[in-house]
């Protein structure tokens, strides 16, 4: 047991972009085998932990496969690694994602040494932020994943593809500083950098007068712009409208859920009190995410602005089912990132299959496609579906959890705060149906005879993506026995 | 033949820089192949770190009659300029080699100037500090009007003539404390305040306005605003090496004698120290807030990092406020936060600053042009010095896994540690504005346009002070523990 499984999988892809990047004379289907091989070894490499992960009853809230070295002695920062049932859908979400993208992008043409390079980068940062339990070296995962995302955007990108990434990089770096203002007084106020520690220490720890609920809002912002939370969602569109298809899905399926879960880690278990106090303030500021985000998805006439505008809505879930501070509530939260990465994934990746083989994305343009695509209409159907929450697929499960828990929760003003959040399904089941409805059927068009249909590559991963959405939707107990496992002390803080 | 306090085996390495300096110049009347110039003065300079390295952690000496400290803090600073040293003559030695006479001279002026700035690292007296201050400012006088064409002169003459002034401030300041006090010796100067009443000291304004114009005198060699007029102008038209020498050596000479002064001669009482050290606070705010929204606007690479320069003065001075607010009953490290966190921030933008001067001086050498336009498409014909200006670039955001982000971490925990939250904030903040006029560059490399397919080569002496100080980033950034470590020794080991 003493193999460094996390440093492993972590550390591949980062391992594969240096490959890529410094080896002489590769030809770029070299690259995209490497590229390849170094996400596929960590997808089985996570799954395999996944299935040796210690689920007894005893082993609620305790970190597994940790390593801990010191890093950093003058500041008391240790290089520590460890996942618990929070953070492990998470990395298996993300290596997941991170091998998919890799045959998603398969026929990038332009520069692509550079481009597999900053995609696996991109993907050892995510990993990296996910099993980080020093919250120093969280925050350098979390600043770490700029960089690529800022090329991927701005190089491979469509439309007004550098504005879109210099705005997503001041929202981040804007979230990132203030969450540093707050990292650094939490270091002072309590000495340590150990998310454990201080989450097991307690407010007990924070000795000076600096009031915590001022640490926990500085914290907070840097989650929120990147979950998003309304009003702070304005760079999302932007990057997921111009991005390549594989860095939407990864932001997508991913890196938002970066925000969610930060929160759950950094902010409630460690402030459970504060948390409690400012519950109502969040949970209306969700439901308003949720519903103006549905809202102004209803709207959109671009294909993926549509998809991105929905996640937006999608995330208010999360941010509901987060501060209604229920077991139930936060199991159905970690269970809708999870499912939200996958479906949002899928869907991105299908609308950028509809977009390269049919050269269009705007809806008003678009049409009948079903006739030239018998596959890609099935999937994005299953996909969209998933999204409005249709039993047997994983987005009912997480959002009825979402549900069920916050109701029952007994948060301040919950209940009225759900039932207006389960309005949001009406309203995504219009835009889905109807997004569906402009794109593949009506009369078929004659512009779009020549179109193909997905490729034998793309009907794996398509494959690959409802699998996961079925088998979640169908037994999520796959999942939420091992959600079960990181929310009990989270439960345990909040005194339930 | 010597007396012990005329010779001092503690003296050595200045006397090694001393006498290579002087070979160097002999040398040149001799050598035809000028090339050993640099040859010997790197030479030279690794004998004198030798020399420096050995002293390391021993006993704190004075000598001199007490006018001169050898302490782990002068030695880090010696060091600190050879490697500055070694490093502006590897970058020149293309530029020199151009040059038709005073091949010898040049280098010799950067030994002398580089000597001049080790002995204000270690002097505790105030006419010698203003003895090494002369030194290392004329010698850099000429070196930035080397170039003897239009703008390389205009550049010098301002450098004269506000040098002058802010020298005249500078010894109009140390006459009101002598007058004040007595005394010239630093620790003598601190034992008479302290020995006078309160009454006393605000009976007279002289030790204030003392104060103020030492710092005014201190804060035009360290850029900071509003003592930053010269930069942008000085640094434009000197020969690029030399900019990059002054961007960095001189600045951190300025701290170092600031740290000394400061510490040593008003560290106390309580009272007096926190009102430099506010005054520190805001003179840190108002430099990084003026210097990167300035930078915003610059078309010339080497303006821009004159303003940045200024912006990073800024985040120094942060460091020397914490130096001010710490409480005298602190004991511990916490007590020296500030010395350290800016002795190892001085470290990390030395290694920076010197990579990206270094990175332009091997491409504005051959595109010819300083302009930010004509970096476009960098990435494709210099890769390698692209990806490292790039690096360069991001460690000066304050971004991971470059030493700029270790650096800001280090000394903004100190300063939240003292109370400074507001300062912190205000700071993290202009690390956000900093990122849009950085990445530019960056985007401009790697999206813009080539103007021409042809590669740009650089020379071995280059490659060889790029490598070093993109390795140095990249080691500061990552394992920063060793380098910390010496920051940390050095703040605490400290003669007045």
């Amino acid at each position: 047991m003493d193999f460094n499984w996390l440093t492993t999988i972590i550390f591949l892809p980062a391992l594969g972009a240096l490959l890529i990047a410094f080896m002489p004379r590769l030809s770029s289907r070299g690259i995209r085998w490497l590229a390849a091989v170094f996400t596929f070894i960590p997808l089985v490499l996570s799954i395999y932990l996944f299935t040796i992960f210690d689920r007894s009853a005893g082993m609620a809230g305790v970190m597994q496969f940790e390593e801990s070295v010191s890093w950093i002695p003058a500041i008391n920062a240790n290089y520590h690694l460890g996942v618990d049932g929070l953070s492990l859908p998470l990395m298996i979400l993300m290596a997941f994602l991170g091998f998919l993208v890799v045959l998603i992008s398969w026929k990038i043409d332009l520069r692509p040494r550079e481009y597999f390079a900053w995609l696996l980068l991109l993907e050892t940062s995510i990993l990296g932020v996910f099993c980080s339990l020093d919250l120093l070296l969280f925050f350098l995962f979390w600043e770490i994943e700029v960089i690529p995302m800022y090329f991927l955007i701005s190089i491979w990108g469509t439309g007004r593809k550098e504005y879109s990434a210099i705005k997503y990089v001041i929202y981040t770096l804007f979230g990132s500083a203030v969450m540093l203002a707050g990292i650094l007084s939490l270091y002072f106020t309590t000495g340590s950098l150990s998310m454990v520690e201080i989450a097991q220490g307690g407010l007990g720890m924070i000795q000076t007068a600096m009031p915590a609920a001022a640490i926990f809002f500085l914290l907070l912002v840097g989650f929120a712009v990147k979950l998003p939370v309304f009003p702070l969602h304005s760079w999302l569109p932007d990057a997921h409208t111009d991005a390549p298809t594989a860095v939407s899905v990864v932001l997508a399926g991913a890196l938002l859920k970066m925000g969610g879960y930060g929160m759950i880690r950094v902010c409630v278990s460690i402030f459970p009190g504060v948390a409690q106090d400012y519950a109502l303030p969040l949970i209306i500021l969700a439901v308003i995410s949720v519903l103006y985000g549905a809202a102004v998805t209803l709207r959109q006439t671009d294909l993926k602005r549509l998809i991105a505008y929905s996640s937006i809505s999608h995330m208010g879930y999360v941010l509901l089912g987060i501060f209604a501070l229920g077991q139930v509530s936060l199991t159905g939260a970690a269970l809708q990132m999870f499912s939200h990465g996958i479906i949002t994934g899928l869907l991105f990746a299908m609308a950028g299959l509809v977009m390269h083989n049919a050269g269009e994305r705007d809806l008003r343009k678009l049409g009948g496609l079903a006739r030239q695509m018998p596959i890609i209409v099935v999937v994005f159907s299953i996909a969209g579906v998933a999204s409005l929450g249709l039993p047997t697929t994983s987005g009912f499960i997480a959002e009825f959890l979402v549900f069920v828990g916050s109701f029952t929760s007994g948060a301040p003003g919950i209940q009225v705060a759900t039932i207006l959040g389960v309005l949001g399904i009406v309203i995504t089941a219009g835009y889905i149906l109807w997004m569906l409805q402009r794109v593949f059927y009506g009369e078929p068009l004659k512009k779009f005879d020549k179109v193909k249909d997905a490729s034998i590559l793309e009907r794996v991963y398509m494959f690959a993506f409802v699998a996961v959405i079925m088998l979640v939707g169908i037994y999520p107990a796959i999942l939420t026995d091992v959600i079960k496992m990181g929310v009990a002390p989270v439960m345990g803080l909040l005194g339930g | 033949m010597f007396s012990e306090t005329v010779f001092t085996p503690l003296f050595v390495p200045e006397l090694t820089l001393l006498v290579t300096a002087v070979v160097v110049i002999l040398l040149d009347l001799v050598l035809k192949n000028k090339w050993w110039l640099a040859v010997v003065s790197i030479a030279g300079i690794v004998v004198s770190a030798g020399f420096a390295v050995a002293m390391w952690g021993g006993d704190s000496a004075s000598i001199f009659f007490g006018m001169m400290a050898v302490d782990n803090f002068a030695i880090f600073f010696k060091l600190l300029f050879l490697v500055i040293a070694a490093l502006v003559i590897l970058a020149s030695t293309d530029y020199v080699s151009k040059l038709k006479r005073f091949q010898g001279e040049y280098y010799a002026l950067v030994l002398i100037s580089a000597l001049g700035m080790m002995l204000m690292a270690a002097t505790t007296e105030l006419i010698s500090i203003y003895i090494a201050l002369e030194l290392t400012s004329i010698s850099l006088y000429i070196l930035v009007g080397f170039l003897k064409d239009p703008k390389s002169t205009e550049a010098a003459l301002k450098y004269l003539l506000l040098g002058a002034v802010a020298s005249a401030v500078l010894l109009f300041g140390m006459a009101l404390i002598f007058g004040f006090t007595g005394q010239t010796q630093l620790g003598e100067i601190a034992a008479a305040i302290q020995s006078m009443s309160l009454s006393g000291v605000m009976a007279s304004p002289g030790l204030i306005a003392g104060m103020v114009l030492i710092i005014a005198g201190f804060g035009f060699k360290i850029a900071a605003v509003p003592f930053h007029m010269w930069v942008p102008d000085v640094y434009e038209g000197a020969p690029t090496p030399i900019t990059a020498y002054l961007s960095v050596a001189s600045k951190a000479a300025g701290f170092a004698i600031i740290l000394r002064v400061f510490i040593s001669a008003f560290g106390l009482p309580h009272w007096l120290s926190l009102d430099w050290g506010m005054v520190f606070a805001i003179l840190a705010a108002v430099g990084m807030t003026v210097g990167n929204i300035i930078a915003l606007t610059q078309t010339n690479i080497k303006r821009m990092l004159g303003y940045s320069s200024i912006a990073q003065a800024g985040y120094l001075m942060v460091g020397l406020a914490t130096v001010g607010f710490v409480s005298p009953v602190i004991s511990g490290s916490s007590a020296f936060a500030g010395q350290s966190g800016l002795l190892f921030f001085l470290a990390s933008y030395t290694l920076t600053n010197l990579g990206a001067f270094t990175a332009i001086i091997a491409i504005s050498g051959k595109v010819d042009s300083d302009l930010i336009a004509d970096y476009a498409g960098m990435g494709k014909r210099a890769p390698l010095l692209a990806l490292a200006l790039s690096l360069c670039l991001i460690s000066l955001i304050g971004m991971p896994p470059a030493a700029g982000f270790m650096a800001k971490f280090y000394i903004f925990s100190g300063a939240v540690q003292q109370g400074l939250l507001w300062l912190v904030i205000i700071a993290v903040i202009n690390s956000v504005i900093s990122a849009y006029y950085y990445l530019r560059v960056v985007k401009v490399m790697w999206t813009g346009k080539p103007a021409s397919e042809t590669k740009v080569p650089s020379s071995i002496a280059l490659r060889v002070a790029l490598g070093l100080s993109c390795l140095g980033v990249l080691v500061m950034g990552i394992v920063p523990g060793f380098v910390m470590k010496l920051a940390e020794m050095a703040a605490k080991m400290f003669v007045s």
